[in-house]
């Protein structure tokens, strides 16, 4: 069999069944992922999806930091038992600004997709603190030492600048503003009108309720926006895609 | 030793030509069903590709012969359970509100679908049993007492439009005064008007305090919680003499009340849940014990 006498040649040469087994899986690769950057029913277009503001940027850092993915996932799937429960499944694009993206893969606790503005300031802060306080059953770890962690938004406008180097479409507007607008969400006394041209629909708050800006705020402020800037009553999804 | 002798091999077995320490291996062809198998796996793959959503194109990918999708599928499951239940939703939103725990088959229907719109959305605060949290201000659901109301219209009111949100402009709102962080009064009229309030409810006070703390409540406190303490649901003022706190009756909890005062906010649930909805868990949470 001249066939396989010749792949006998390739399976006694290693360097040659690395090279010839490359090729194969790129073929598998290409076919799979190339597409998704071109094909126009994989990028649905979504109106409202708003890059992070800074201090939700930076709440979305904790929770990366915190590993919050290991117990919650960001990603509500087209069945009807999640949508009953969590909401409107999940879109792609809602995610488009998220480097990386938190879809997750384990539930241990609930989904969080859709978590923003379903639950007061005040009780993210005292679930925060002590989960069991206010969820008896919950397992939940505490994350008290938020509340006393001060941030300033230092390097807040670094991060934006690595997250336009990705794709982000932060402005040169919004990386000269990126401290201001930093503290200004998180004070309902200051001025946030350039925040709020900036970044359109935007929560403002004292999150934490102390007068100090601290991880609590900025955790919270990315909760609270959580799956809140698409306006389902007014956009509705392709029903085929 | 009574294992099986080996059967010697054939003769007409070919080897595969490697030797290893004296050790051949036999070319034997490899079992029917095992490749049979490996056929039909391959057949499945090719077959699934065809029958549903695969293969990427220019503009597009291939739809599937048998038109599966997900988002119609998860549509179509959904409309089908609010098809079964349209009948009784329609009825439990056409209904008199005040009506309907009087109604056995709408209370039915809506005291178990409320009780999961309940654990969905409302446990997380008011407790999976519905007992609130004592001493954070999550309010218990149980008992008779009610801040803004405990009728059907106004446990629906208060679902619909929350209390203290900026999302909904309806929402109900009272804001108390934070007496000693905005240097409305000193510390030792606080001090006064804490011992008043520990006389009104029936807990040890300081006779003499609670004296002098008769004209503090009177010009600060009455015209929201009543000259007695009573309260007033019009605006969420809470009973003061009932001995049921959400915060807490303790003096160091009161003083902390007044100097500071609360803010306790509940969400809009008007623009997340339906109005079938919405009624059910008013339903369900009437049903709990306090409803009037």
């Amino acid at each position: 069999m001249a066939f396989l006498d010749k792949h006998k040649k390739i399976e006694t040469h290693a360097t040659l069944l690395l090279v010839l087994s490359l090729l194969v899986v790129s073929i598998g690769g290409i076919v799979e992922i190339a597409p998704l950057f071109y094909l126009q029913n994989t990028i649905e277009k979504v109106e409202g999806v708003r890059p992070y503001t800074p201090l939700e940027l930076a709440g979305r850092d904790i929770y990366i930091r915190e590993g919050c993915y290991n117990c919650h996932s960001q990603m509500i799937r087209p069945m009807r038992d999640e949508v009953e429960r969590y909401g409107h499944y999940s879109l792609a694009a809602e995610s488009m600004y998220d480097h990386p993206f938190q879809w997750g893969s384990k539930r241990t606790g609930p989904d969080l997709a859709r978590v923003g503005g379903k639950y007061s300031d005040a009780w993210h802060v005292d679930h925060l603190i002590d989960p069991q306080a206010v969820v008896p059953e919950s397992v939940m770890p505490k994350y008290n030492f938020l509340s006393d962690a001060e941030i300033d938004g230092r390097y807040i406008a670094d991060i934006m600048a690595v997250h336009r180097m990705v794709g982000v479409p932060y402005t040169d507007d919004d990386m000269a503003n990126a401290k201001a607008d930093f503290a200004a969400q998180a004070d309902p006394n200051a001025d946030s009108a350039g925040l709020e041209e900036r970044y359109g629909k935007v929560v403002v708050s004292n999150f934490d309720g102390q007068p100090a800006l601290t991880e609590m705020d900025a955790l919270v402020a990315y909760l609270q926006v959580l799956g809140t800037m698409v306006d389902f009553s007014t956009f509705i999804p392709d029903p085929k895609r | 030793m009574c294992a099986k002798q080996v059967k010697p091999a054939a003769k007409d077995v070919p080897t595969t030509g490697h030797v290893w320490d004296g050790i051949q291996e036999y070319d034997n062809p490899m079992p029917r069903w095992w490749l049979w198998v490996l056929y039909l796996t391959i057949l499945w793959g090719v077959a699934y590709t065809i029958a549903y959503p695969a293969w990427p194109l220019i503009s597009g990918h291939t739809q599937g012969l048998i038109g599966s999708d997900q988002r119609a599928d998860v549509a179509a499951e959904i409309q089908r359970f609010d098809d079964a239940n349209a009948g009784i939703k329609a009825k439990l939103v056409a209904a008199d509100l005040a009506a309907i725990p009087t109604q056995d088959e709408l209370k039915t229907f809506a005291v178990s679908a409320g009780a999961s719109v309940f654990k969905n959305n409302c446990a997380q605060c008011h407790g999976a049993g519905a007992a609130g949290v004592q001493g954070k201000g999550y309010p218990n659901l149980l008992d008779n007492d009610w801040l803004w109301g405990g009728d059907m219209a106004a446990i629906h009111a208060t679902v619909t439009h929350g209390i203290r949100n900026s999302a909904d402009e309806d929402a109900r709102y009272s804001q108390m005064p934070a007496f000693g962080v905005d240097g409305i009064l000193e510390k030792p009229q606080i001090a006064e008007v804490v011992q008043f309030v520990r006389r009104i409810s029936g807990q040890d006070f300081d006779a003499a305090l609670a004296a002098s703390g008769v004209t503090v409540f009177a010009d600060n406190c009455a015209s929201c919680h009543g000259e007695a303490g009573k309260g007033d649901r019009t605006q969420g003022a809470p009973d003061l003499t009932d001995a049921i706190w959400l915060y807490g009756g303790d003096v160091a909890t009161l003083t902390e009340t007044v100097s500071k005062a609360r803010f306790g906010v509940m969400p809009a649930w008007g623009d997340k849940l339906s109005e079938d909805e919405i009624r059910a868990v008013a339903v369900y949470v009437h049903s709990l014990g306090g409803g009037e």
